[in-house]
């Protein structure tokens, strides 16, 4: 039997959000839902994992401390000692208040730019990516299931309309 | 679903489904612009061309082009660039630590105020690149391995502290702010035919990045905006106290004094509202968004301006009181003469704009006019930069030789740079209003339903 996709096209999200309940309390797999902006609880529904984002901000932004440290304690220390002012760099724990500055944007700079990188690489996000959303109204006001159906598609449009779908196509 | 007490005022005027709002944020982008928008583009276009030549005068000639002299050393170029830095600082505010608080009011200006910050801070980088006279040559303040032997950047320097400050409080604006506009550009990018307009279909489709709405995409949308707005809430602090330490670290009257950080990081959120609103009420106009930038939205500005002028107020009186208490007669005078010497004139426009006419806040009628308060802000913009100049200028003029006082007066190439880059904001900021999407219109449909005039007028 051939696989046959199916769209639920929505118009609002809490409608939206009854639906996705109820047709995975009937162990239909939801393919993707699409969505014009931010749902507040359509990941639980969907029963997605927590994104780990966070955590490599955390990371990132121990790399770039750390790089700043070493770069400055090479730079300042190591490499080319200066007597500025009579304030000699002769150990970094003496002279640690004044290179808290570059070492707290450091910080930012990694966690922010690497987090945002890594968000743009796991979404499949780049200039001249192709976009992936079947209806073009989903980025206005439309909300969109997609179901894969192996075999009858009857059940599965019939739950979609009694949840209060708006309109119903198939691929 | 998200619940707003009734009696709050709502933040959508008028009856607006999602897609009204799809409509009304594309409509500047996909219409064509009006008699206004041409006529303030010509003459900012002019502004910018005339600070171009400015600076191309500036850099094949030097410096000495300029009004400064041995004695005021420092005067319109760090005044300019401290006054941009600090109209930057609301827009990263409004983003970031009204995220953080969870304020709904700053969906429909938040995307215009970062806009804001990020031209603003394109401007105040100019001025460092000028001054070093082969701006060619800029690339030098970053630590480069090099050919020099070990000519390395000193990491004590609070200049290079601000290389740093404020490289990544650019970057990290221009990130937050596009991570923000992706799902809006390819709202933009449904919108146009490939056939009618294959044109902008193929500029918005590159610049959405593929973006689709999915589920999984949205999540972590939403903690990777989270997670900057943690990021950016430090970095809007750090870099105008960074940027108070190229004053606050050094050994002029006037200039060593401990208050500087909080004083200059108030200044510059005071200095940033006050921008936001002379934008934003022209451009509620121009590009017809009365519906999203209400005067709920702008009586919010104004009492944040009211806060954070009486603060700078209070950081003023300290500063005397400082000067006094100390019992250092170089001090006393430094600030006796500010407020009485030759340029008392721009002490008392600094005194003037930036703590008395802020207070006219307290009245109803006036935080919640538009004219009032667009006058109002105005004033605030002409104070903040005087503040500068005053800090700057009159703490240098009177140098510790007597035989070496001297005043100030700006040359034509001053005065050009300075107009030139408030015509090249304006060029930046009009182009923006008519190719991007003014108004986060992703995150202002989450709203709607709970701050829309409409759906509280229904519940009620």
């Amino acid at each position: 039997m051939s696989i046959k996709t199916i769209y639920g096209i929505f118009d609002d999200e809490e409608i939206l959000l009854k639906s996705v309940r109820e047709i995975r309390s009937n162990n239909i797999n939801i393919k993707e839902v699409y969505t014009p902006f931010p749902v507040h609880g359509l990941d639980k529904e969907l029963g997605l994992k927590e994104t780990r984002m966070a955590i490599t901000a955390f990371i990132y932004g121990c790399i770039g401390i750390t790089f700043a440290g070493l770069m400055i304690f090479n730079i300042m220390i190591i490499d080319w000692p200066m007597n500025i002012g009579g304030k000699p760099n002769f150990t970094f724990y003496h002279n640690v208040p004044s290179f808290v500055p570059v070492m707290f944007e450091c910080t930012v700079l990694f966690a922010a730019h690497l987090m945002s990188i890594t968000y743009l690489i796991r979404c499949g996000l780049f200039p001249g990516a192709k976009s992936e959303n079947p209806d073009p109204r989903t980025t206005d006001d439309k909300f969109l299931i997609e179901l894969e159906i192996d075999g009858s598609t009857k059940k599965v449009k019939d739950l979609l309309s009694k949840t209060g779908a708006s309109e119903i196509n198939e691929k | 679903m998200q619940k707003e007490a009734e009696i709050r005022d709502p933040l959508i005027i008028g009856k607006k489904s999602y897609h009204d709002i799809t409509l009304d944020i594309s409509k500047p982008v996909e219409g064509k612009a009006n008699k206004y928008w041409w006529i303030l583009f010509s003459i900012s276009f002019v502004m910018f061309i005339w600070g171009v030549l400015s600076m191309a005068y500036t850099i094949g000639t030097g410096v000495g082009t300029w009004g400064l002299n041995k004695t005021i050393n420092w005067a319109w170029d760090i005044t300019n660039f401290v006054w941009w830095i600090g109209i930057g600082h609301a827009g990263t505010l409004i983003s970031a630590v009204l995220l953080l608080f969870r304020q709904k009011w700053r969906m429909s200006i938040n995307r215009s105020a970062e806009a804001m910050t990020i031209f603003g801070v394109a401007q105040a980088g100019l001025f460092p690149i000028i001054h070093m006279g082969r701006p060619w040559l800029a690339y030098w303040v970053f630590p480069i391995p090099n050919q020099f032997g070990s000519l390395w950047v000193n990491f004590n320097s609070p200049l290079l502290w601000d290389v740093f400050a404020i490289s990544t409080y650019f970057s990290v604006s221009v990130v937050f702010w596009y991570i923000g506009l992706i799902p809006d550009f390819a709202m933009l990018r449904d919108r146009f035919n490939e056939k009618t307009a294959p044109m902008k279909k193929k500029l918005y489709s590159f610049l959405s990045f593929g973006w689709s709405g999915k589920a999984k995409h949205w999540q972590r949308f939403e903690e990777v905006s989270l997670v900057l707005a943690g990021l950016a809430t430090p970095l809007v602090f750090s870099v105008h106290s960074i940027v108070s330490m190229d004053f606050a670290t050094s050994v002029i009257p006037g200039w060593h004094t401990t208050i500087f950080p909080p004083y200059f990081v108030l200044g510059a959120l005071f200095s940033g509202f006050a921008m936001v609103e002379t934008l934003l009420i022209i451009m509620r106009k121009v590009v017809n968004m009365e519906a999203y930038i209400t005067i709920k939205h702008i009586e919010y500005m104004n009492i944040i301006i009211l806060l954070t002028g009486s603060l700078v107020g209070t950081a003023y009186i300290t500063e005397l009181f400082m000067a006094w208490y100390s019992g250092v007669e170089y001090e006393q005078y430094a600030f006796l003469n500010r407020a009485t010497g030759p340029y008392w004139w721009s002490y008392a426009i600094m005194m003037g704009c930036n703590v008395l006419t802020p207070q006219l806040y307290w009245i109803n009628s006036i935080r919640k006019s538009f004219i009032a308060t667009f006058i109002l802000s105005i004033f605030v913009n002409i104070g903040m930069w005087f503040e500068r100049f005053v800090i700057i200028v009159t703490s240098l003029h009177r140098d510790f030789l007597p035989s070496s006082w001297t005043m100030f007066s700006p040359s034509i190439i001053d005065i050009g740079i300075y107009l030139g880059t408030i015509g090249f904001f304006f060029v930046l900021f009009l182009l923006y209003a008519r190719t991007f999407p003014v108004i986060a219109q992703a995150e202002l449909k989450t709203i709607v339903k709970s701050s829309g005039s409409e759906y509280k007028n229904k519940k009620s």
